[in-house]
């Protein structure tokens, strides 16, 4: 879990941050009402996270809920990955 | 109770020159829609109520009178005339939701220059092309998004000064230049421009089918529209605390989400925060609200949601729900009736209109997945797409049109008289969105008659879409089409042929995703890319778009054959 939450931070910041921000984000970082990651963009995040680990994450379960944090997308990935 | 009149009183001997007198307008005096927002309603004895309920998404809160937020926009309109802005200027306003955002529309208006608020999630090939356009010499930012305009600011020579209001101490570049709006001393003898009927105001940027997005321009007349839609439509009462969804980088935001709104006394609350359903029912039951502007796309969010997670909180407060940005579908009226116990009231209108023009009354008979009939002093119709004179028979399909002659109608496209000409057929201003009008005069959406994409309430134009495709390395042509989706009615699709070299990958796929998102902005991502050996052309070599989204949507194509290039 622990790989995950490294690799989708630093993806998110790299993909979603200004290169000389100064707000620093954690794993529990409000994404989505943080305005961090919009509803428009969670689809290139979905994106990113099924080319990656070979998964496909329902459109159901992709909601603004589930992706507001690393930590709930991390859980997430978790989740398929062991189905 | 409603404090509207139903539909058939309403309609009876209308006349705008009646809204006019409610507000204390006469023809040729002057009128500023900053002075209407603030300092009449302190003049009305309402300088003590709450005017914004300003909310963060770390749960700070802020409230703020009517009397205080008169002296904060003259603080700030004096602020910048000290930095030598003069009237008629073009200043951007590029932030989230922040007090600050709503102040600075209102402080740009009340010293005579024009407002430009632009989506703060635009990327910045996006906000280079507005402010270019518009000749913008102040942008007022924040440090979250001032480093977008850094990228660009060198190709802009006639941007003076860029004004960030949350500096904190951190340092500066160049023609920045720090407000701390909430420390400045009030401004006491600030004297609001004496802007008339036909002072630009407004510049909201929208898109088409050819070209760069065209810069909208309202007037300060605007008002008389605002002030009665908001009024009759929102059923806006006294002791109601309203809250519009809507960003004022689009136009529900300003003429909903701050003129017509404050132009009645009434008080706002703001959330500055992206979706979250828990946080939104928290928002409502917190602050009481009693009515409420939303979209479809945030509506089918909250359906998604479930109407158990509703019933989890007391939304009781709730008495009138509108909603705007795309046609809001029967099974989403429905679902509000459920979850809600009453429906959600469509309206229709666009970023030229300034004001809804065709709406569902309240009290009116909501006929799930109507627009509504048109608003009383607002003749509408469907044209024949051919001939642009109204259809002849009930049902038909055709052109929603309006006859030019409401007040907030725009005045021109900045510097582009000929598109904004270009509207106009027949005498009729046409909108460019298909309808059929049924017996009782309601109007239905059909589509778009254009290759404009509606994507979550918000028009995204293909040319500027494929215009930053062609920028990637990979990318040898492309077409950008609209795509249907449950979510947001329509999502972007791209067709995209690579040069010699590119192979398709889903790595690639992603990469120009990612590529657009921060060029233009998250609505113009395309949400599925499609790579292509080649795309339907013209003979002459023009990409025929209409085939590959008739594709999308599963309808016939059309012979073609005429003008394909074999």
């Amino acid at each position: 879990m622990e790989e995950y939450k490294k690799a989708i931070l630093e993806y998110v910041i790299k993909e979603y941050m200004e290169d000389d921000e100064d707000e620093e984000i954690t794993y529990d970082t409000e994404l989505i009402s943080g305005g961090i990651v919009d509803s428009f963009s969670m689809v290139s995040l979905k994106r990113f996270l099924e080319n990656k680990y070979d998964i496909q994450i329902p459109d159901a379960d992709a909601s603004p809920e589930a992706f507001d944090s690393v930590d709930k997308i991390a859980a997430l990935v978790d989740r398929f990955k062991q189905a | 109770m409603s404090n509207t009149p139903t539909y058939e009183e309403a309609i009876k001997g209308f006349d705008w020159a009646r809204v006019e007198e409610e507000l204390g307008y006469k023809p040729n005096d002057p009128i500023n829609i900053g002075w209407y927002c603030t300092d009449r309603i302190c003049e009305m004895g309402l300088g003590d109520k709450p005017a914004l309920i300003w909310e963060g998404f770390k749960g700070d809160k802020r409230t703020y009178t009517f009397d205080e937020m008169r002296i904060l926009t003259d603080t700030f309109a004096a602020w910048l005339q000290d930095l030598g802005v003069e009237p008629g200027e073009r200043v951007c306003l590029f932030m989230d939701r922040l007090p600050e955002l709503y102040f600075g529309v209102l402080a740009v208006l009340k010293m005579g220059c024009i407002a430009q608020p632009l989506f703060s999630a635009f990327g910045e090939d996006s906000l280079w092309t507005r402010l270019d356009n518009a000749g913008t010499s102040v942008v007022i930012t924040q440090r979250k998004h001032v480093k977008k305009v850094r990228k660009i600011v060198d190709r802009l020579p006639g941007l003076k000064h860029v004004v960030v209001v949350d500096a904190d101490g951190k340092p500066l570049k160049e023609r920045e230049v720090a407000l701390a709006l909430h420390d400045l001393p009030p401004a006491k003898d600030f004297v609001v421009h004496p802007t008339t009927a036909e002072s630009p105001s407004i510049l909201h940027y929208t898109s088409g089918t050819t070209g760069q997005p065209k810069g909208a321009q309202h007037v300060h007349y605007s008002l008389i529209s605002q002030y009665i839609t908001a009024k009759w439509v929102l059923d806006l009462q006294p002791d109601d605390v309203y809250w519009c969804n809507a960003d004022p980088g689009w136009v529900t935001g300003t003429s909903y989400g701050i003129i017509g709104p404050w132009a009645n006394g009434i008080t706002q609350a703001v959330l500055d925060s992206g979706f979250n359903a828990d946080k939104w029912y928290d928002f409502i039951a917190r602050n009481r609200i009693t009515v409420w502007y939303s979209a479809p796309t945030a509506i089918r969010l909250l359906m998604k949601e479930g109407a158990e997670l509703a019933a989890k909180h007391d939304l009781s407060s709730l008495r009138h729900l509108c909603s705007v940005g795309e046609p809001l579908n029967a099974e989403a009226v429905v679902w509000s009736e459920e979850a809600y116990g009453k429906p959600f009231h469509d309206t229709f209108w666009q970023t030229e209109t300034g004001c809804m023009v065709i709406t569902n009354f309240p009290g009116m008979q909501v006929k799930p997945g109507s627009m509504g009939r048109p608003f009383p002093g607002i003749t509408a119709a469907v044209l024949d797409p051919v001939e642009f004179t109204p259809v002849k028979e009930q049902g038909q399909v055709g052109v929603i049109a309006l006859r030019p002659d409401w007040p907030s109608l725009i005045r021109t496209y900045w510097n582009n008289e000929e598109g904004f000409q270009g509207k106009f057929k027949n005498g009729w201003f046409v909108c460019g969105d298909q309808a059929t009008i049924d017996a009782d005069g309601y109007f239905w959406f059909v589509g778009r008659d254009d290759d404009v994409i509606n994507t979550g309430g918000h028009l995204v134009g293909p040319f500027e879409i494929e215009s930053a495709l062609l920028e990637h390395p990979a990318v040898a042509e492309s077409a950008a089409v609209a795509k249907p989706d449950k979510v947001n009615m329509e999502v972007v699709k791209a067709f995209v042929s690579l040069k010699p070299g590119f192979e398709p990958s889903a790595d690639l796929d992603l990469e120009i995703m990612n590529f657009i998102r921060k060029k233009l902005s998250p609505l113009a991502m395309p949400q599925e890319i499609e790579f292509v050996d080649n795309l339907p052309k013209t003979r002459s070599g023009k990409i025929i778009r209409r085939v590959l989204r008739a594709k999308e949507f599963g309808e016939p194509v059309g012979d073609i054959s005429t003008i394909m290039n074999d």
